[in-house]
């Protein structure tokens, strides 16, 4: 099968390539980009005028919800959803059942992706062992058998000498950690931005401090230790002011943004739309303006879907008692594109 | 699912009665005055008016209750309605999907309104977009979120009392950030109009974004019961002293609690309110309680008549709107 997919732009960021080009496929490979190969005769043609034409999207944080919890959803499922929105790389995030904290787990999931065949799945391993914060996770063994990294997932490491171990045994792994920063202590109980909603709803509230607490100290330890550290998905303006700074003062940590963000604020939760029940809490409109605006500076370096799937029953109870999420995979691209418009 | 309105039906009338918030001016008036014609309906020989007949009204309560579930199970009765009580074991974790079952069940029965009380702010919306088009759903107190009928019960009192809303300053005192009370409270007066509206409590107790809820907020007793013509006393739960809320009752008492000695920085004539049930020596001392400016058992009794007036209004709409959803 050779394909030629004609006048698209091919936007291709590792080669810095974005240019208006004709690209040329053979067998499922390129074979091609601007002229021909000596021989050509596309077997099918696609005018891609007016369109983009670029690599698989990766996906830095995706729930696939299988092993532990496939009556929400499965690895094929899931990824096949990834393919229809192009994305053909996921990562997903320890916080399984089994949690991935050994060898077989990483397995387990990369043969269930193989099989089905949609979209590759890399695993991110536990940070500590049965993310519970307190002992560390084999890292070495998780990296061996394919981890690129590791988390403790949406569960905090509230030991700070845990964290700070953690991290310091990461780096000496050569892991990036992957952090959710969140205050345990301000969190619990809480389903919304603590602020004009949560107050009119009477439903219990998430402050920005949980969010800038946990970065605060974070930050310190990254410092100290010297760790690979990515901050996944922080929903605050200041927390990721915050962020900017430690990178102005040299600090290499990077952070990405759940596209919801990037669109949706406390309001939307209007008389209790369990939809917009989401952790990190959905916050202000001057968050979500200040998140599309480091989107834009360059201080947020990746937008991901945060997919969290769900059964229909997930939803269907009183707010806080609903489970929090949202499903992202088919969204993330055209929400990501219209960013850009925003 | 996310219609605006979902407690009116497609004439603006009550369908549901899910919270204050939203109802117009003259909606809130006239439950008032509704409830002012049942209210000699418990003194006559024969206790009851056939207002309902015919129609099956099923309190659904899933939190423990005394004083809201019985006089929502009278007014009810006076109404001529039959009435069905399911108490929901409050230790069983009731999930969403199961709340879902059981009301459909019910609905099966051809029951005519479910009157709730939820731990969960939001339920009783939930159940309002779950049921069948001709099930009303009054909400009869959800998590933080509201309980309407307090508040309306509240406001009947506060006019038989004082008259008039216009020029009263009005003081709600307590444990603002958990009471579903007092938030309903804060809307209806504000949209009936009270001359200034205080909140008043330790900083523990008042989210900070409440004051965009048309409240002036106050942390001092002395300073918000000055020249008070009603004094709205908030429940204290018992639970509040083992978090880092408050030290301790003692010290709440002496701080927040009402006594015949703060009281006398309000209006000579001031009334005395609370919700109920009563913690004696925690928010408010026996004398004030049970004194000459205390009004909390006339809000009992109201409280029949109210529930009368609300359960009419929404199940005695002429079915035009049947279509409408």
């Amino acid at each position: 099968m050779r394909l030629s997919i004609l006048n698209g732009r091919v936007i291709d960021p590792v080669n810095g390539v974005d240019r208006v080009a004709d690209l040329f496929v053979v067998k499922g490979r390129i074979a091609a980009l601007g002229n021909a190969p000596e021989g050509f005769v596309a077997d099918r043609s696609i005018d891609a005028s007016g369109q983009l034409v670029c690599p698989g999207l990766v996906d830095l944080r995706a729930r696939l919800r299988e092993p532990g919890q496939e009556t929400k959803a499965t690895i094929a499922s899931e990824t096949r959803a990834a393919a229809a929105g192009g994305i053909t790389t996921l990562v997903s995030p320890p916080d399984t059942d089994p949690v991935v904290d050994n060898p077989a787990v990483v397995d387990l999931i990369r043969h269930r992706a193989a099989q089905a065949g949609f979209a590759r799945v890399l695993s991110l391993g536990a940070l500590t062992q049965g993310l519970t914060g307190k002992t560390l996770a084999e890292m070495y063994a998780l990296k061996t058998a394919g981890c690129i990294g590791v988390s403790n997932g949406d569960r905090a490491v509230s030991n700070t000498e845990v964290m700070r171990r953690a991290m310091e045994y990461a780096a000496t792994q050569s892991l990036p950690v992957f952090l959710r920063a969140e205050d345990p202590w301000l969190a619990e109980g809480g389903c919304a931005h603590e602020g004009a909603v949560s107050v009119r709803l009477g439903l219990p509230g998430i402050p920005e401090a949980a969010e800038t607490i946990a970065v605060a100290r974070d930050l310190q330890l990254i410092e100290q230790t010297g760790v690979h550290a990515h901050f996944c998905g922080l929903s605050s303006v200041r927390a990721v002011k915050m962020i900017a700074r430690a990178r102005f003062d040299g600090l290499p940590v990077t952070v990405d943004v759940s596209a919801h963000q990037l669109f949706l604020t406390e309001m939307d939760i209007g008389y209790f739309d369990s939809q917009c029940h989401v952790r990190p809490p959905l916050r202000t409109q001057r968050d979500r303006d200040g998140l599309r605006q480091a989107l834009a500076d360059g201080t947020i370096s990746a937008v991901c879907s945060d997919h969290q799937p769900h059964d229909v029953d997930a939803k269907l109870a009183p707010f806080p008692a609903s489970e929090p999420g949202i499903s992202g995979l088919e969204t993330l691209l055209p929400l990501t594109l219209r960013t850009k418009a925003c | 699912m996310r219609r605006r309105n979902l407690q009116l039906d497609a004439q603006g009338r009550l369908r549901h009665l899910l919270t204050i918030e939203g109802l117009k001016r003259q909606q809130i008036v006239d439950i008032l005055d509704t409830a002012e014609s049942f209210i000699g309906v418990g003194d006559q020989p024969v206790r009851k008016i056939p207002l309902l007949r015919g129609k099956t009204v099923v309190n659904l309560f899933f939190e423990a209750s005394t004083r809201t579930l019985t006089t929502f199970e009278l007014a009810a009765k006076r109404l001529s309605a039959d009435v069905l009580k399911i108490n929901i074991n409050t230790s069983a974790t009731v999930k969403g999907e199961s709340l879902l079952d059981m009301l459909r069940n019910l609905e099966a029965m051809h029951c005519d309104m479910f009157v709730v009380r939820h731990g969960d702010s939001g339920a009783a919306h939930l159940i309002a977009q779950h049921v069948a088009p001709h099930i009303s759903v009054v909400n009869a107190g959800d998590g933080r979120h509201a309980h309407p009928t307090q508040a309306l019960l509240d406001m009947f009192t506060i006019r038989q009392q004082k008259g008039e809303f216009a020029p009263l300053t009005v003081a709600i005192v307590g444990d603002i950030l958990h009471s579903r009370v007092a938030r309903s409270q804060i809307h209806a007066l504000t949209t009936l109009g009270v001359s200034e509206l205080r909140v008043v409590a330790p900083r523990t107790l008042v989210p900070e974004a409440v004051s965009g809820l048309g409240v002036h907020v106050f942390h001092d007793l002395h300073e918000g019961l000055r020249d008070a013509d009603v004094v709205i006393m908030l429940r204290l739960q018992k639970e509040r002293m083992q978090g880092a809320m408050l030290p301790s009752e003692h010290e709440y008492f002496h701080t927040f609690g009402l006594t015949e000695d703060s009281l006398a920085v309000a209006k000579p004539d001031a009334i005395v309110m609370h919700p109920g049930p009563i913690n004696r020596c925690v928010e408010i001392s026996s004398e004030v309680a049970d004194g000459p400016q205390s009004v909390i058992l006339q809000q009992v009794s109201n409280g029949i008549a109210v529930r009368m007036a609300v359960m009419s209004m929404v199940l005695g709409r002429a079915p035009v709107d049947e279509e409408a959803r």
